[in-house]
């Protein structure tokens, strides 16, 4: 039979096929693969916590460090109470902060705050994911406090797509050392720290900014007071 | 624009026949898809700042060169012709999800490090230009040919782009530093001396300057290249 290649049919006929062929061959890939992928994107961050606390790691021995300095982990809610009996996705490492962030589902109200609790050189800090807005995309990071709660002693930043030499420096170290020192309050007050793009980053409560990545450090500035006030609630509580 | 897009026929030639040998050659130099042909330079101006991610991205471009082209060209007589450009891109669009799950289970950090480069293989013209003009018209064996002489045309380019780069802007060859320690106040080696890192070498107009000097090159070896006008 001679079918006409060049009609409506077969044209569709085939293109049907494709697509389905190729559907099938890329989820059955997308869903084999899965552990490895979810394995990997956990080592990741386990290797982020550590890096707020200043403990350098690779993807080997991620996990294992992650067991050694984080002791406990728990989850608070916005109000700055503790959640008990969450489900397992909620648990501390579990829990998607970013995906919760973008979910406009869920209320700020409802939002479930983690905290890691860490002991590195017989200190005891506390490791803080905080999330927020970048001028592209999302940003996210994870602040490491003192066990006086209101140091910040670490932080790390990442972004998805800040523009490469501006915003997208605020995963640089530079960047995030400036943060070190600074205090989330004072006088047992929360009280916010500032961005700042001209030049007084040394003055108390107040971190330097990077030149031409101004709406990127601002959104570092939203994240980090905004989180961390809702920790900050737990915290002065619970001292 | 090539010889190679001439359609190879002869039923029973051997498998490396002179004619064969050519598809591979010809792009790696006299008809080479970045130098010659000049397709291609928005990957080259991207992700040469380091080799390893160089190498990476060639490896997965000839991933999905080789595989490209042998799908198309088994296909080449099945697919209609008005929507055979749709269904190339489905092809090339789903290798490269291929090379992007696989590099994000088993090599993470490349994977980090190539982020949406990647999926941006997708709008290779090199690739869909192969595809185009060779595969939907010649048979399998010699399409698979062609993608690889193509494909390590370009990656042997993009390597050397970075090597350059990664030499002069950073002083490292594949993230090892080769003059020296440069941290301020512990200068070791060349550094010591007052040498520098020519940070203009990451910036991405200096990938094209850097292939400019290629072609240059390339060009007064053999005067056969240069454009008439």
């Amino acid at each position: 039979m001679q079918v006409n290649k060049d009609g409506n049919g077969y044209t569709f006929a085939f293109s049907i096929i494709l697509v389905i062929v190729v559907g099938v061959i890329l989820s059955s890939l997308s869903l084999g693969l899965k552990d490895r992928k979810d394995a990997n994107v956990a080592v990741k961050k386990k290797m982020n916590i550590l890096s707020a606390l200043g403990v350098e790691s690779t993807r080997k021995d991620g996990s294992e460090k992650y067991d050694q300095y984080i002791k406990d982990s728990y989850v608070i809610s916005h109000t700055g109470v503790l959640q008990e009996n969450l489900p397992e996705e909620k648990q501390a490492f579990n829990l998607d902060v970013q995906k919760q962030f973008r979910d406009k589902t869920i209320k700020v109200a409802d939002r479930l705050y983690p905290i890691f609790e860490a002991e590195k050189d017989g200190e005891k800090l506390f490791v803080l994911p905080v999330v927020g807005k970048g001028l592209w995309g999302p940003i996210w990071g994870f602040v490491a406090l003192a066990d006086d709660y209101e140091t910040i002693v670490g932080t790390s930043f990442d972004h998805k797509g800040e523009t490469p030499g501006l915003g997208a420096e605020i995963s640089q170290s530079f960047f995030e050392n400036r943060y070190n020192g600074e205090k989330i309050a004072i006088d047992g007050t929360f009280t916010p720290i500032t961005v700042v793009q001209n030049g007084t980053g040394s003055e108390t409560q107040k971190v330097d900014g990077i030149t031409g990545g101004t709406i990127t450090s601002k959104g570092v500035e939203r994240m980090v007071n905004e989180t961390m006030e809702v920790y900050y609630k737990y915290f002065s509580k619970n001292k | 624009m090539s010889k190679t897009e001439d359609k190879v026929k002869a039923p029973s030639e051997p498998l490396f026949s002179k004619k064969n040998r050519r598809l591979i050659t010809d792009p790696l130099s006299d008809n080479n898809p970045i130098t010659i042909q000049v397709l291609g330079i928005c990957s080259a101006l991207a992700i040469t700042v380091q080799v390893e991610q160089a190498f990476w991205m060639s490896i997965s471009v000839i991933f999905v060169m080789v595989f490209g082209n042998l799908v198309v060209s088994l296909l080449r007589n099945l697919i209609p012709s008005r929507v055979r450009i749709i269904v190339q891109l489905v092809i090339v669009a789903s290798l490269v999800i291929i090379v992007n799950e696989s590099l994000q289970a088993f090599v993470p950090d490349v994977s980090e490090k190539l982020s949406v480069f990647v999926g941006l293989i997708i709008t290779n013209c090199i690739i869909m230009g192969r595809f185009e003009a060779f595969a939907m018209a010649n048979k399998p064996w010699p399409s698979i040919l062609d993608a690889v002489g193509n494909a390590i045309g370009y990656a042997w380019i993009l390597v050397l782009v970075a090597l350059v780069r990664e030499v002069l802007g950073s002083g490292k060859i594949w993230g090892a530093s080769i003059f020296g320690n440069n941290l301020p106040g512990e200068e070791s080696g060349l550094y010591a001396i007052g040498y520098m890192n020519n940070n203009m070498m990451i910036l991405p107009p200096m990938a094209l300057i850097v292939v400019g000097i290629i072609i240059w090159v390339q060009r007064s070896m053999n005067k056969e290249l240069v454009e008439e006008n």
